[in-house]
């Protein structure tokens, strides 16, 4: 408990720090409680899920240290606005854009660095799941957006092709892995990692509907993987088990449990009508503006989605229930009502009302895109 | 020297006289007293360093003074040194007072050597020329080498005095011929005329002399290839003795490499600069590579200890210019943090209450003894270089003088050795936390434990903060300009 709120607090710190030594002390402190989740509260495996968490995260963010000391040693100020205003030379740029880079991709986590993600989130405790997925992976596209984009603009322009090619492979590659998984968490987390392509694809597009998209969508899949975390959450505290063979027909002992499990699925595959359609949409449409075929790679994410986590709703909540152990659970109670409740009202009002969001980040979207123009022209 | 002249000086020495004073004085208390009163001479030291260190803060001229006719200085960035050992050696001997009774060594002579040592300490940091340099550190040495071999009837502790005094002595010696060389080449044993001579231009004889010079030091530092002593010795003295030796006498080395680096050698920046940049490398690789393997918690330490040197060389090679402070914050940080950890390997017992040192022996400690537990995870995220823990506003600094120095090589190695060595000590703390209690830890009863326990809380605590008043430091590293 006391590790979650230390972590909460972080961070908060992280997306309020207006000082780049400051998010840096934030980003970096979340390991300490996280590691101390995986490792103590986790599953079988979780001492080495916990080692490969923290060293690959380290080993990222101590490049942005390095990146961070040189820009405040050039420039002379560690005030990320007055960072923003700074002209770094084009050799300084690509430097630097990799060192930030090396942190962001790790922290997001993008193909080929995303493979802590799925140990750490088969280990962690169900809380640790959610957090990890709600918000931990969402620093690495604050950073990217808060960063890369309006201090490099010029490296971040000659590295989008990779940018792409990278989300691209990282949205098919992934998709069709967590189509062979035998463990719910791994599927899932798999399915996370695909979807952040979409964000880094969308961020890197540079124009309004791709940064809209990328952050709308780290909203939703905030919300969404979130919320199939806990789905997975309240099975396992039933059954003790992961594996997706173990479970079969839970519809008919579990009804309220399987409409919950089947809106987020739905969420998750981006059916329209739920906040995850919007993200996907937009960032695509982003994408298709500058680099028509990676978005088109990107659609056929789409497809793979609908094929992994179908069967996975199949296999879970149709068909006959065999497994003996399953004849005695029990549906939903009211806690665990409570807690998804939040998280159906804003899966589905984000999914038909955008706008709630997009009013909001518009000026700052449009803004950073527009001086991301301005920079590299 | 006119006596009036030496009297007017003497002020600016008050630290080191109060410190030199207070020794002759305990000496005699103690053989009055006898063994019984260890533990009040071990307090009356304490008092007396604390005063002196205070005195050295207090007594420090804004800019460089230097006296006894140019072979000693005072400046603040001495005076910050001095203040920091004066801390770190009260600390370690507070810690001492009741593995000393336990092991029926209670005698005074440990705190008076330790005195003494830090005499020489304080010496070292100030020395401004040649002769101050060596008479400090075999001050400092020799009392080093009598703690090592302080339980002269254990034959480990015996064997680690003998296996440090002969490879000292091969130090001093090599540290003498070196200075015996640039006297010969330069005609002087001041820092500053050294460096005036070797602006006009550099001979072989001055180079060579100057690496004889820089590999004595680095001996002291412990820094690779010169650390071979180090985990021999850490593992074999008494662990109150190795607490001593891994903070105290390490920021004296540091501040005096430094010292030696920038003021008699800072024309020649290009030839030291990749000597330090070669063995801070070194050092950070071999302190990170070696650990991996330990299992004994003191011959670890000792590894972490040399890694810790690799990334104060760092600092060292940055130069004068983004050095010195950068040097301050991390030593400081390294030392307590360094009391710390020891403060916690002397309160490892397994269950009959005998004293264990294997890192399995920590196994379950959250469960045993959560605030030990903590204390010493924090150390351990703090030497990892975690925020917002102390350690990490040390290598911080390190990074940055490294950046602005244009040795971004070094500050990339220097990363890449903490991950190598955060691996190591994320196992301490997955034993700490994620294992299940084996041998059975408990920690040493009575009153006793209470001034262990505090002063390793203390210092625990201080890596929360200590990171935010690095800019003391600074302060202190900008006045060496």
């Amino acid at each position: 408990m006391a590790a979650f709120l230390v972590l909460q607090s972080l961070m908060i710190g992280v997306f309020c720090a207006l000082d780049i030594v400051l998010f840096y002390i934030f980003f970096e402190a979340g390991l300490i409680p996280m590691y101390l989740i995986i490792g103590i509260w986790g599953g079988k495996n979780r001492v080495y899920a916990a080692y490969k968490f923290f060293l690959y995260t380290l080993l990222g963010s101590l490049f942005l240290l390095i990146a961070v000391a040189w820009m405040a040693v050039t420039a002379k100020t560690t005030s990320i606005p007055d960072l923003q205003a700074f002209p770094f030379t084009k050799d300084a740029q690509t430097w630097l854009f990799l060192a930030f880079f090396a942190s962001f991709a790790v922290k997001m986590p993008m193909w080929p660095v995303h493979t802590w993600l799925p140990d750490a989130h088969v280990e962690a405790p169900t809380a640790g799941s959610v957090i990890l997925a709600g918000v931990l992976l969402k620093m690495g596209g604050y950073g990217f957006l808060r960063f890369s984009l309006p201090m490099f603009p010029d490296a971040s322009n000659d590295f989008a092709p990779m940018i792409y090619a990278l989300s691209a492979i990282a949205i098919v590659y992934t998709s069709l892995v967590a189509f062979r998984q035998t463990d719910i968490k791994k599927l899932i987390a798999y399915s996370s990692v695909a979807h952040m392509g979409f964000v880094t694809m969308g961020i890197f597009s540079g124009n309004e509907q791709g940064v809209q998209g990328a952050l709308f969508q780290m909203l939703s899949h905030g919300v969404i993987s979130g919320a199939l975390f806990l789905c997975v959450g309240v099975i396992y505290d039933r059954m003790h088990t992961r594996e997706i063979a173990q479970y079969g027909g839970l519809v008919n002992r579990m009804p309220i449990y399987a409409a919950v499990f089947l809106l987020f699925t739905m969420g998750n595959v981006g059916l329209p009508g739920t906040s995850g359609f919007v993200g996907e949409f937009l960032t695509m449409q982003g994408v298709f503006n500058v680099d028509p075929v990676t978005a088109t790679v990107a659609a056929s994410g789409v497809i793979l989605s609908a094929a992994y986590m179908l069967t996975l709703y199949r296999k879970i909540v149709f068909g006959p229930l065999e497994n003996p152990a399953l004849s005695a659970i029990k549906d939903m109670n009211a806690r665990e009502i409570l807690i998804f409740a939040p998280l159906i009202v804003a899966a589905l009002v984000l999914g038909f009302y955008p706008a709630l969001i997009f009013d909001q980040t518009a000026t700052s979207a449009v803004a950073l895109v527009d001086a991301f123009h301005a920079n590299f022209k | 020297m006119t006596p009036e002249l030496l009297f007017s000086q003497l002020p600016f020495a008050l630290p080191e006289v109060v410190l030199a004073a207070g020794a002759l004085a305990i000496v005699l208390i103690g053989a009055f007293l006898g063994d019984k009163q260890a533990r009040f001479i071990t307090y009356l030291c304490v008092a007396t360093l604390l005063s002196a260190g205070g005195l050295a803060v207090a007594n420090a001229p804004s800019a460089p003074v230097v006296i006894f006719s140019g072979s000693y200085v005072a400046d603040p960035f001495g005076a910050y040194a001095k203040m920091i050992i004066a801390l770190t050696a009260s600390a370690s001997l507070l810690l001492s007072v009741d593995y000393l009774a336990e092991k029926k060594l209670e005698r005074p002579e440990f705190p008076i050597l330790a005195l003494l040592s830090a005499l020489g300490m304080f010496i070292m940091v100030s020395s401004h020329d040649l002769i101050a340099l060596y008479i400090g550190v075999e001050m400092q040495s020799l009392c080093l080498y009598v703690l090592a071999a302080y339980a002269r009837d254990d034959a480990r502790s015996s064997e680690a005095g003998l296996k440090y005094f002969v490879l000292g002595a091969l130090s001093s010696g090599l540290l003498l011929y070196g200075c015996s060389l640039i006297y010969g080449f330069t005609g002087s044993v001041k820092f500053d005329v050294i460096a005036s001579q070797v602006a006009d231009g550099r001979s072989i004889g001055i180079v060579f002399g100057m690496v004889f010079v820089l590999c004595g030091l680095a001996f002291k530092m412990s820094a690779a290839p010169f650390h071979m002593w180090t985990p021999d010795v850490y593992e074999g003295a008494p662990t109150v003795s190795t607490a001593f030796f891994a903070a105290a006498p390490k920021v004296a080395a540091a501040i005096l490499f430094a010292r030696v680096c920038f003021e008699a050698f800072g024309p020649l920046i290009k030839d030291w600069s990749q000597i330090v940049a070669i063995m801070a490398v070194t050092s950070m690789f071999v302190g990170a590579i070696f650990a991996l393997q330990q299992t004994n918690i003191k011959r670890l330490l000792a590894y972490s200890s040399i890694a810790n040197m690799g990334y104060a060389l760092v600092a060292i090679a940055s130069g004068p210019v983004y050095g010195p402070g950068a040097l301050l914050v991390f030593i400081s940080i390294y030392a307590v943090t360094s009391v710390g950890m020891f403060g916690v390997v002397l309160s490892m017992r397994n269950k009959e209450g005998d004293r264990v040192e294997t890192i399995e022996a920590l196994s379950g400690l959250s469960q045993t003894n959560p605030l030990l537990a903590t204390a010493m995870t924090m150390m351990l995220f703090s030497v990892m270089g975690i925020p917002p823990l102390a350690g990490f506003f040390g290598k911080w600094e390190v990074i940055q003088a490294a950046s602005a120095s244009h040795m971004l090589y070094l500050a990339i190695c220097l990363i890449l050795a903490s991950v190598i060595s955060a691996f190591y000590y994320l196992r301490m703390i997955k034993k700490i936390w994620f294992d299940q209690p084996q041998v059975g830890m408990m920690l040493s009863g009575g009153t006793t434990a209470v001034t262990l326990t505090g002063a390793t809380v203390v210092l625990a605590a201080l890596t929360l903060v200590i990171g935010f008043v690095g800019s003391l430091a600074s302060l202190a590293g900008a006045a060496f300009q």
